[in-house]
């Protein structure tokens, strides 16, 4: 029990590593050199907003539910009930935490799709109402015991195919509708200015989805109080716990591991026969397409069901990323083609090829379970594709015909981190420079 | 004979102003990204507490060489597609050019253009 707990502190510090700094650092690799740090400060500044947020609200809504953490059966729990972890157990705190880490992302990764464009501003008042509005909500029907959770009887997401992946993919396929393009959009290459950057962070992502994925064996400390056990549902204690701990995680870090792999050369074999070259962004979005993937099917899957899952998400997430040019929408880092279809397809697969052999316990399809997995599974992804899209449309259209969301278009082609920041990411130390700004008071 | 336009614009209009010479069928041009200040001069700047003046703002310098029929043209096209109205829309000016020679096939002033 001490190991599991060991366990959670660092998965947990390992999931806050992935918004600061692995998620800031691949998209800001990606973005064109005079957006690096406006892109890097919409993870950083997801991280300080959806932190308060969740505690003074989001644990209360997401997983309040009786106020003991244990789900209402209802579609939304109250704000109130637990504001500020009122009734929450020092025990528990990691738990909090953990979970919380996991909202700071999911509202991250949407930044990558509405890159180079959008005022600070905007970006900061978004935050706590699509946390509050989209994030908790979804979280408190798949994972905190609310509505959904009790129509949809063997369905699966271990990690957040639905809460995290699909959620932030549909969310960021409303906002890009809502926002509109870059200017020079579908005219200029804007190529990623910085790939080193990319593949370093699509690294670090890979270590911190091992505290994202595996760490998702997760209890809560009332139930460790009560008499050891783990499970209220299955009655596991004792040793039986000790034996699951290391089970589980054994196969949901295998799986992780594995589908990445399987995606990453995915990725890489359509780029090569599609485009003539593997590409090192293409090796770096393979990487997070099958880690996306993997996430809800980690504890559902077997090692040839994980290569199953990374492979065809690394195949068609490669292919999706096309798709933004054909239709016109400007997805500039590929957030729905990445997470949004890779999400789908991790949640759907887990009807085709989840067994009972895996901690899930479920047979899918391919393996004799019938149709039932698919179906929980389809309206699983239906739920959470309609409560955000619909719910952040409407966000998105309050904050445009209010404050605006987009920097003006000199400001964008001259830059948006000179003009939302005050800063650059690069001074290349023009011989101007000295005679082009001067200090008013020398000395200040 | 030919002659040498050159523009110094805001660098968010350089699209309008390419797009307005390809219509006026320009065979080439050359852009760089220069500094200056005319009368927008500079600006105030706050950074961590210390206040700056920037006195150079960056804009954009465009080269195009013409001939003469095409001289006015190109000038008038370049200040349409180039004005925003507020200041710091920058200037054209046209200059007279001795010789003009393309290096490929050694052809001399029109033809070169």
């Amino acid at each position: 029990m001490d190991g599991y707990y060991a366990w959670m502190l660092i998965a947990t510090a390992i999931v806050l590593m992935m918004t600061t700094p692995a998620l800031a650092i691949f998209y800001g690799g990606m973005t064109r050199s005079k957006s690096v740090l406006n892109m890097m400060m919409m993870s950083y500044i997801s991280m300080g907003v959806v932190g308060i947020v969740f505690v003074l609200w989001g644990w209360s809504e997401g997983w309040g539910g009786d106020g003991a953490g244990n789900g209402n059966e209802h579609l939304i729990a109250s704000p109130f009930k637990m504001f500020g972890l009122h009734g929450v157990s020092h025990g528990n705190y990691i738990y909090v935490l953990f979970q919380l880490t996991f909202a700071a992302i999911t509202a991250a990764l949407i930044s990558g799709a509405i890159a180079d464009r959008v005022k600070f501003s905007a970006w900061v008042i978004f935050l706590p109402i699509w946390v509050t509005i989209c994030y908790f909500p979804v979280a408190h029907n798949v994972w905190g015991g609310g509505w959904l959770a009790t129509k949809l009887d063997g369905e699966q997401d271990y990690a957040g195919g639905t809460v995290v992946h699909i959620n932030a993919g549909i969310a960021a396929l409303a906002l890009i509708l809502v926002i509109g393009p870059r200017v020079g959009f579908r005219k200029e290459p804007m190529k990623p200015h910085n790939l080193t950057l990319t593949m370093i962070g699509a690294g670090l992502l890979w270590m911190g989805w091992y505290g994202f994925n595996v760490g998702s064996i997760v209890f809560t400390a009332d139930n460790f109080a009560d008499g050891n056990v783990l499970d209220p549902k299955t009655g596991v204690v004792g040793a039986a716990f000790s034996a699951q701990f290391q089970g589980e995680t054994g196969v949901t870090f295998l799986n992780t591991t594995i589908a990445t792999c399987a995606a990453m050369l995915g990725w890489l074999v359509v780029e090569r026969l599609v485009h003539g070259k593997a590409t090192a962004l293409g090796a770096a979005s393979g990487i997070v397409a099958g880690l996306v993937a993997i996430t809800p099917a980690c504890g559902a899957v077997n090692l040839v069901g994980a290569i199953v899952v990374g492979g065809v998400a690394g195949i068609l997430c490669a292919l999706a990323v096309g798709l933004k040019n054909k239709l016109g929408y400007d997805d500039s880092l590929d957030v729905v083609g990445v997470h949004l279809v890779g999400g789908v397809a991790g949640t759907l697969l887990i009807g085709l090829v989840s067994t009972s052999d895996a901690p899930g316990g479920i047979d899918g399809l391919f393996y004799g379970g019938g149709w039932h997995s698919l179906k929980v599974q389809f309206l699983a992804m239906g739920f959470t594709i309609l409560w955000t899209g619909i719910l952040t449309t409407v966000i998105a259209l309050l904050i445009k015909f209010t404050i605006g969301w987009k920097i003006k278009p000199e400001a964008e082609v001259e830059g948006i981190d000179f003009d939302q920041h005050g800063e650059t990411a690069y001074d290349w130390g023009s011989s101007l420079a000295g005679s082009g700004a001067h200090l008013v008071k020398e000395g200040v | 004979m030919t002659k040498l336009v050159t523009a110094v614009i805001k660098p968010f209009k350089l699209d309008d102003v390419k797009a307005a010479l390809e219509v006026l069928g320009v065979q080439g041009l050359t852009v760089s990204e220069v500094q200056g200040f005319g009368r927008q001069k500079g600006h105030t700047e706050v950074y961590r507490g210390a206040e700056y003046v920037v006195d150079l703002v960056p804009k954009v310098k465009i080269e195009v060489l013409v001939s003469d029929e095409d001289a006015t043209k190109v000038v008038d096209a370049i200040v349409e597609a180039a004005r925003t109205g507020k200041i710091g829309d920058g200037k054209v000016w046209l200059t007279p050019v001795e010789a003009l020679v393309r290096v490929r096939t050694g052809e001399r002033d029109a033809d070169a253009v």
